[in-house]
């Protein structure tokens, strides 16, 4: 979405940016070309809504044997542009199934998603593969690192799906840098060569949250980023988060059960058997 | 770039599919070797195949041949002369081979092949085949005083020596027309002292390998026309002496002979085998010889012997007619088929004992014209160009693979067939490797999941199974190209080694005509071999990898 330009991170000049998208914007437009010139474009709408993401009406139902077992029935909500959204409700209450759909992983069986005032649950495959790699960032509970990469591999490892081999190679170091800048940022920079096994559960969902960042989305889902993990790391995953979403304008959807963990959240919203309830 | 990475990791960290890729290896190895080997084996045989016998043959198709060759040559040369480079005229007759060894006579059939011996070497590789360095370097029909080859000069360092070549020569030759004079004055001396007092009839039977050389000598002298061995020698010598000779007829080393009779005139109208010889004639080694275990071989006779040839004469009905020659020199191809069937003899004198030489002209007759083509010039090409100038009811024109095609396309067979069944081999290592990619699919399950929610496609997933074969492929046909390649290039020590072990050798040369196993390897073939392993292992990841592309990206992140 438009703006993509909220957060071009490349440069520590950036940084710091809480200013309006416009207003980034503006800035952007205004500043002599940066190395984050060199990001490929990201897919520009001409109408931007300040809703960045909306569902209208999800259904979404799973197969079990014979039977049919509705998850989703009906879910419409809303997310605008730089919010931290938390979606809680019990086990079972099928948030991780809307997380997966707005993350363009499943298709509903019946409602439609928009993004960025753009339709997306219908978009080919390959448009889905674009959007996910490029504008969405995910995190998972059980972090779901690539056990054959590093640390600095893994977090590299949505740039390397986006670029062929000459563009990926010709850009690496800068690449490189914005990974290590990255890991810095959720400070893991002593842990750049180890492999993912060799870290422990709170520094993995760090790691993740580099990778989710790397691409640099608009938009970042998170599906119980402190479901593995004890209290105090837990927290501090969350802190990672909150800052993200106040320092670098990124757009947060998080699902969890955990109602203390919602609370850092700009909004709350409860899902209930299948529907939105509050 | 992905998927290059993951590629490479998991084949640094998945050591099973790489054991699924040994088969490849062996494959490919044994492929490589096979072909070499068969391949080494093919061209040798065509190699000597083709030295046998000249680039083409034209000739005529009647038994009584052409009649003047010269003329015949000149008509070719005006077809075809700036793609031939040499040509020699040659009688082909069937015949039979006598020789004596150890007082029995052999009978051989042979191909008797009537050269000129200037002109023959220029054609074929017939010079190349030769025992005696100079019969090597320019052929001739007049017996060489010594120098024949001790060692073969096509083996390599391992076959033995054959000692029995030291003697071959007119050294041979005057040792055994001594012999055959002291027999024959022996025998006379023998007669005669029966006649005059009974005393031969105390004398114990002859040994058998005594009695027939000395009717071999019998028959020379009455080629010779007269015998003349004064009585009043025989007079001379005692009962001793006859004793002794006796107890040494049977040594070619006996020093009496040259002793004994000193004094023997010398008559130049009179045939002597010392110093003379009959036509000379090159015989093909299987013919007198026969290989030990160890490798070495023994002759039944050596240059300087005698031999007789009977062969059909060119006339209506053809009689037969047979004539003494003097083997000068041994030839060996290392073809047994060869080896065992072919004598030369001088084209002139074939066609004389033949009657096929016009008597008012003096121009022989010839069978067929052996023709050599200029480098880089096919065969066919001029064989099709000379038979289409020359009447076919007249005059036949082949290459030496028309020749030989049964032979030749039987090894193409074998090495086809060969080939189809070990290319089996690598096709069951194909499925092995399609099981095991299946496990690593499954295995891999989650990180496909993992990779689609980073947004990589359902060809980059696919992808990087390819990949992954295709990479495993190249390890293990690598692997397997080296392997076979070492394997070729230390065969006969292997063989050796394995002789060993097993306590009888792999590589009889008593059996087989080499003394080291040929090998030739073909860049292509090896390429095809590796290219058609690489095809199957990429084939046999086809399946797995599209089972990874079509996962479901939450399915697979759900997977445990």
């Amino acid at each position: 979405m438009s703006k993509g330009s909220a957060f071009k991170g490349r440069t520590s000049g950036v940084r710091h940016q809480r200013s309006g998208l416009s207003l980034d914007d503006a800035r952007q437009a205004a500043s002599p070309p940066s190395d984050a010139q060199t990001l490929s474009p990201k897919p520009q709408t001409l109408n931007p809504s300040p809703d960045q993401l909306l569902t209208i009406d999800l259904h979404k139902s799973y197969r079990k044997g014979a039977t049919e077992v509705p998850v989703l029935r009906g879910v419409s909500m809303s997310v605008r542009a730089g919010e931290f959204l938390a979606i809680v409700g019990q086990s079972g209450c099928g948030k991780s199934t809307l997380l997966h759909l707005l993350g363009t992983l499943d298709a509903p069986d019946r409602g439609e998603i928009y993004y960025g005032g753009r339709r997306i649950d219908n978009l080919p495959a390959a448009g889905r593969d674009a959007l996910r790699n490029h504008d969405f960032g995910m995190i998972f509970q059980f972090y779901h690192l690539l056990p054959e990469l590093t640390t600095l591999e893994n977090v590299l490892s949505p740039l390397m799906i986006a670029e062929g081999v000459w563009t990926y190679l010709s850009r690496r170091r800068a690449h490189r840098r914005r990974a290590e800048e990255l890991l810095g940022l959720v400070g893991l920079s002593h842990r750049l060569k180890h492999r993912p096994r060799e870290l422990s559960g709170g520094e993995m969902q760090r790691a993740a949250i580099a990778r989710a960042l790397v691409a640099d989305p608009k938009l970042l889902l998170a599906d119980e980023p402190t479901g593995n993990l004890d209290q105090s790391t837990g927290v501090e995953i969350i802190r990672i988060l909150r800052d993200l979403n106040r320092q670098r304008n990124v757009t947060i959807v998080m699902v969890t059960h955990d109602l203390s963990i919602a609370n850092q959240a700009d909004r709350i919203v409860r899902l209930a058997d299948g529907r939105i309830v509050e | 770039m992905y998927k290059l990475l993951l590629c490479w990791r998991y084949l640094r960290t998945r050591y099973i599919a790489l054991a699924s890729v040994i088969s490849v290896t062996l494959g490919v190895a044994t492929m490589i070797v096979v072909n070499s080997v068969m391949q080494g084996f093919g061209s040798e045989m065509q190699d000597r195949l083709h030295s046998i016998y000249s680039d083409l043959v034209f000739a005529s198709v009647s038994l009584e041949g052409m009649r003047d060759a010269s003329l015949h040559e000149e008509q070719i040369r005006k077809v075809a002369g700036d793609q031939i480079e040499a040509m020699s005229p040659t009688v082909v007759t069937e015949a039979i081979l006598n020789y004596q060894f150890r007082g029995n006579w052999v009978t051989r059939q042979v191909e008797l092949i009537g050269i000129d011996e200037k002109t023959q070497s220029l054609v074929s590789g017939f010079g190349r085949y030769l025992q005696h360095p100079a019969n090597r370097a320019a052929m001739s029909f007049d017996l060489r005083e010594t120098g024949y080859d001790v060692r073969d000069h096509q083996s390599g360092p391992e076959a033995p020596d054959r000692k029995q070549m030291r003697q071959a020569g007119w050294e041979r030759r005057r040792e055994m027309a001594r012999l055959m004079e002291f027999q024959r004055h022996y025998e006379q001396r023998r007669n005669s002292a029966g006649s005059n007092d009974g005393a031969a009839v105390q004398l114990p039977p002859q040994q058998p390998g005594a009695k027939l050389p000395a009717q071999q000598a019998g028959e020379k002298s009455a080629k010779a026309g007269t015998t003349n061995t004064g009585p009043s020698k025989a007079g001379t010598t005692n009962g001793a002496g006859a004793a002794k000779a006796r107890t040494t007829n049977g040594d070619s080393g006996d020093p009496f002979g040259a002793r004994m009779f000193p004094d023997m005139p010398a008559q130049e109208n009179v045939f002597n085998p010392a110093k003379q010889q009959n036509t000379g004639v090159v015989i093909g080694i299987a013919l007198v010889s026969y290989r030990a275990h160890d490798g070495a071989d023994w002759f039944r006779l050596l240059p300087g012997d005698d031999i007789k040839l009977t062969f059909p004469t060119n006339g209506q009905p053809p009689k037969a007619t047979s004539d003494d020659f003097t083997v000068v020199d041994f030839y060996e191809s290392k073809m047994a088929d060869s080896d065992g069937k072919l004598v030369f003899v001088p084209l002139r004198k074939l066609q004389e004992l033949r009657g096929m030489i016009d008597p008012t002209t003096g121009v022989g007759q010839v069978n067929a014209i052996q023709i050599k083509v200029k480098p880089g010039v096919d065969p066919q090409v001029v064989r099709d160009k000379l038979q289409a100038a020359f009447p076919r009811e007249l005059y036949s024109v082949s290459t030496w693979r028309d020749m030989q095609v049964s032979l030749l396309s039987a090894v193409e067979m074998e090495i086809t067939v060969l080939n189809i069944l070990l290319f089996f081999i690598i096709a069951v290592a194909g499925f092995g490797i399609l099981a095991i990619f299946y496990m690593i699919v499954v295995e891999k399950t989650r990180d496909i999941g993992i990779l689609k929610s980073l947004g990589a496609s359902r060809h980059g997933v696919m992808g990087i199974f390819l990949g992954y074969g295709l990479s495993l492929g190249l390890v293990g046909s690598g692997v397997g190209m080296i392997a076979g390649l070492l394997v070729v290039r230390y065969i006969n020590e292997i063989a050796k080694f394995v002789g060993w072990l097993n306590g009888r050798p792999v590589f009889d040369p008593s059996i087989y005509y080499f003394y080291k196993i040929p090998t030739v390897v073909l860049p292509q073939t090896v390429l095809c071999i590796v290219l058609g392993a690489l095809a199957i292992a990429v084939a046999a990841s086809i399946l797995p990898a599209r089972r990874a592309a079509r996962l479901h990206p939450v399915e697979a992140l759900r997977y445990e």
